[in-house]
């Protein structure tokens, strides 16, 4: 009655090969490496790049243990900490010139020692969080109700613009708070009015307010418009924080949005928080300025005689452009910037917004250019970047802009990003900030490590000593449930945090009394005159049904951790869940597999190794070996 | 070896008042100090600044004050965090200043007065995160005790489910009595490691109901105090041993963890001590008070006429 099928011995072997395998990555530990990626955009990281880095190292004479590509950019693994340095450097000098304007991010960077053939199985080693390898978090606050406004700011613009066309006369247009008011002085006009804006403005909600010569429009935003330009602007913080970490050199960022109106930040192996502090709050600017393209002033420029009023940029492609200093519109004006095709040629394309004075300038301007280009610039730290430089081709109005032509649709999405990019939807606040040392986390690691290992080894001796070869047997099955947890933690790439090592200590301190339950009740089926195979079997099927009820308790509280908690909490609540589940498996399936494998083969067993079974009345050992 | 030589159930029961007054009296102490002294919240729930310092030789604590002082910081703490050589400096959040700011400041000030110290840890908390994190405590708290007083509703019986709770809440509020009177830091993993304990605990007491069901079902005859004693004196080797194999680990955390884990393994180690004693002592004598019976488990078998003792007819 001992013996499992066998597929139940299979599926335990399976799964403790599963297990073993994912669990191999965190032995290898890490070697140093050097990480190329592109800080813009534009700039794309390819074969290209890794052949250039080859190239760089080998005529520095720098040996390497691998190059690699993969979506953070081009990766070097190299011996020791010298060569590091030493790639560094060489790679800083072949891929940024300049240093005063890096096109990429070479950055330290560690990475797992772990075979080919692992990192090709997905066996990663755990993902650490800051407090175990040291680094910056940031929380930052989005400003909502900024976001509204400025939208809300810039429909009354509209508004007005869109009355004045239509002849409907109103009495002034205000923002009040988070509604517009528009006044008018008579019915007519006022139903004239709404219903010009219910034609043209889909994102409001209209209400008639007031009376006698005091007749009101009250104008808000409709629930799916706000949560649509809160999404938006929570996207475009975060890719505009994207572009500017970049330039921290940090190996992996993380930025991810927290709720709805957060963004956490996290940068490993930062030190400096107050240059990342100063990256965060920066503003860029976009800005709209004409093109001079007087045949041969180009040349001029460029032999040292800059006309007066015009300054020399570089284009996208490298090529020199001399643009006009005035500007004919800024940032402010963009609402948004998307990529799409062209509705005749299908071509890809670029679709800028403009809000309504914007729309008028940019029609004035487009009328009097025709068949002259204008330039698109991103001014950042005082630096400008020409982003595109399109020819008008006939007078532009309505405010929908449509760039085209000999654009594939990466440069168009890419195009568009930086357009949006250059500034905040939204202002944002830092509202929580944390910093780790490097060393801090090292002992942290440490720390954790030695808690695990000596309450593990404690349990093991006791186990042992108390329940012998069912002792034995207990403490296989509470390593089974720790390899497991930490391959489905490697697996996950769940995010290791000291309360995470914590959880792992303590889970494995909770598991073990599913075996002492099962333990307990096979002493306690023999002291009552049971067979040692039946003690056996009705040991584990009692204790099965009292360890089931008590591990989903404990994993009601888990959950409840895992939805409220945040931070440290979270981290200590995914783990100590995960943990949870593993145990079932490896203290009942397991651990019977194993049982079973040793006593099951035989009919029957004249006793069982699980220490002294003492009965009341009877001073002897009946049943220990 | 065996621990646990027992020849006859132990009367538990018989003591039943006696356990309950007990846990009473500490309960009302432990409530007492929570609101006289109430708890002394970490940074993460007040809002604030933490730094933590690391000097190459002993710090001095009084220049460091000093220092702080003169570059206009007020109601700041200054203590050693593990070592003599690691310090740990506290700010309040105030509304006038930059707040994100502060670390650097502080550093500066650090660096101008004494030499050798290098930043371990910063740690900034806006008020608005502190505020929601004890908010989203509170409302983690109540989902654990719903869910478990559902669970254990649907799996035993309204009685166990009430009893468990209580018995296990008590818990909880002797951990944060503890914490009260000590003025121990509260921090975010000190929540977890309650929130942790409510569930083992609770997984105390399933085992003993377990064992109660088990018994009403099987033995007939016996009143419930000795249906509750013997569910008691027999899983009693099991208590003891899987608390004492869990507080082996959390002491080992306690001793090798660090001051971060510290903490978070006291809160562990009071937890573990009083949820033996809570969930089996003061949750069974609940139970029975609630009014527990033989009937509520055993479903009324139809009798066939002329069956035998198996119920079995031709």
């Amino acid at each position: 009655m001992n013996r499992y099928p066998l597929w139940k011995y299979l599926t335990v072997a399976i799964a403790l090969l599963l297990g073993l395998v994912y669990t191999l990555p965190n032995f290898f530990g890490e070697s140093p490496a050097v990480q190329v990626s592109s800080t813009k955009a534009t700039i794309k990281v390819d074969d290209k790049t890794r052949d250039q880095v080859a190239s760089a190292l080998q005529t520095a004479g720098i040996d390497t243990d691998g190059i690699f590509l993969d979506s953070h950019g081009v990766k070097v693994r190299l011996h020791n900490g010298d060569s590091q340095l030493q790639a560094r450097d060489v790679l800083e000098k072949q891929f940024n010139p300049d240093p005063g304007d890096p096109q990429y991010v070479v950055a330290l960077n560690l990475l797992s020692s772990s075979p080919q053939w692992l990192t090709s199985l997905h066996a990663l080693p755990m993902y650490l969080g800051l407090d175990l390898r040291g680094g910056v978090h940031f929380l930052l606050q989005v400003d909502m109700k900024g976001a509204l406004t400025k939208r809300l700011d810039s429909i009354g613009g509209d508004l007005r613009s869109l009355l004045r066309d239509k002849t409907v006369r109103h009495a002034g247009i205000a923002r009040e708070g988070e509604r517009l008011v528009i006044r008018f002085r008579d019915n007519d006009t006022r139903a004239k009015g709404r219903a010009a804006m219910e034609d043209n403005q889909s994102d409001l909600l209209l209400a008639d307010q007031g009376e006698g010569e005091d007749l009101k429009l009250v104008a808000t935003l409709k629930p799916e418009a706000m949560k649509r330009i809160q999404e938006f602007a929570i996207k475009q913080n975060m890719s505009t924080l994207h572009n500017r970490i970049n330039e921290l050199g940090v190996a992996e960022p993380v930025i991810a949005q927290q709720g709805a109106d957060r963004i956490v930040v996290q940068l490993p192996g930062v030190q400096d928080t107050a240059k990342a502090k100063d990256l965060l709050g920066r503003t860029a600017t976009l800005e709209i300025r004409m093109v001079d393209d007087t045949p041969g002033a180009l040349e001029a420029a460029q032999a040292g005689q800059v006309p007066f009023g015009a300054d020399v940029y570089v284009e996208r492609g490298g090529r020199p452009l001399l643009v006009k200093k005035q500007v004919v519109l800024t940032g402010d004006r963009l609402t948004d910037a998307q990529p799409g095709f062209d509705n005749q040629t299908h071509e890809p394309a670029v679709h800028l917004t403009l809000d309504s004075a914007g729309s008028r300038i940019f029609k004035d301007v487009t009328r009097d250019n025709v068949g002259k280009r204008m330039a698109i610039l991103l001014i950042e730290k005082g630096k400008g970047e020409v982003v595109t430089a399109p020819v008008i081709r006939s007078e532009i109005s309505g405010g929908r802009v449509q760039i085209s032509g000999r654009m594939s649709t990466m440069e168009a999405n890419d195009t568009a990003l930086l357009l949006r990019a250059g500034s905040l939807a939204a202002p944002m606040e830092i509202i929580e900030e944390r910093a780790i040392g490097p060393s801090l986390g090292a002992e942290n690691i440490k720390k954790g490590f030695q808690s695990t290992l000596w309450g593990f080894s404690a349990i093991a001796v006791f186990m042992i000593v108390y329940y012998m070869l069912f002792g034995l047997v207990s403490v296989l099955a509470l390593a089974a449930n720790l390899l497991f947890l930490v391959a489905l933690l490697s697996l996950l790439q769940a995010t290791l945090t000291l309360p995470g090592i914590a959880a792992i200590a303590l889970t494995l301190g909770m598991a073990i009394d599913a075996n002492v339950l099962i333990n307990e009740r096979i002493r306690e089926e023999l002291r009552n005159g049971s067979s040692p195979q039946a003690a056996i079997h009705t040991g584990y099927e009692r204790a099965f049904g009292t360890i089931l009820d008590s591990n989903i308790t404990t994993l009601i509280a888990g959950i409840a951790l895992l939805i409220f908690g945040s931070g440290p909490v979270r981290g200590f609540a995914v783990v100590h869940c995960l943990g949870i589940l593993t145990s079932l498996f490896s203290a009942v399936v397991v651990s019977r597999a194993l049982i079973n494998l040793i006593h099951g083969r035989r009919r029957k067993i004249e006793s069982l190794a699980i220490g002294q079974v003492w009965k009341p009345g009877n001073t002897g050992n009946t049943a220990a070996n | 070896m065996e621990f646990f030589r027992i020849r006859k159930d132990i009367p538990f029961m018989r003591h039943a008042l006696t356990f309950n007054i007990v846990s009473l009296l500490t309960f009302l102490l432990a409530v007492f100090f929570l609101f006289s002294r109430g708890l002394h919240l970490s940074v993460e729930f007040t809002g604030g600044t933490l730094i933590e310092v690391n000097y190459t030789q002993a710090a001095d604590l009084e220049k460091i004050r000093d220092s702080l002082g003169k570059a206009g910081h007020s109601d700041f703490a200054v203590q050693n965090f593990g070592s003599s050589q690691d310090v740990l400096i506290r700010l309040p959040l105030k509304a006038e200043q930059n707040t994100a700011k502060i670390g650097e400041a502080v550093m500066q000030a650090l660096a101008s007065e004494t030499s050798g110290a290098t930043l371990r840890r910063v740690e900034f908390v806006g008020p608005q995160v502190g505020k929601e994190l004890a908010e989203n405590g509170a409302l983690a708290l109540l989902l654990v005790i719903i869910g478990i007083v559902v669970y254990l509703a649907f799996r035993f019986e309204w009685r166990f489910s009430v009893s468990a709770i209580i018995a296990n809440l008590h818990d909880v509020i002797i951990i944060l009595g503890f914490f009260a009177f000590f003025q121990w830091e509260f921090s975010l993993s000190v929540l977890a490691a309650v929130l942790a304990v409510l569930g083992y605990s609770v997984n105390e007491s399933v085992v003993v109901f377990d064992r109660v069901r088990e018994t009403f079902k099987k033995a007939r005859g016996l009143t419930t105090p000795q249906v509750l004693d013997h569910a008691i004196t027999s899983t009693i080797s099991r208590t003891i041993i899987t608390h004492g194999a869990t507080q082996m680990m959390v002491l080992s955390m306690l001793v090798f963890g660090g001051e971060t884990l510290h903490y978070f393994s006291l809160a562990l180690t009071i937890g573990i001590c009083f949820g033996i004693y809570s969930s089996v002592l003061v949750a069974s004598p609940l139970v029975m008070w609630l009014g527990v019976s033989r009937e509520q488990f055993v479903r009324p078998k139809k009798t066939i006429e002329g069956a035998n003792s198996d119920g079995a007819v031709v």
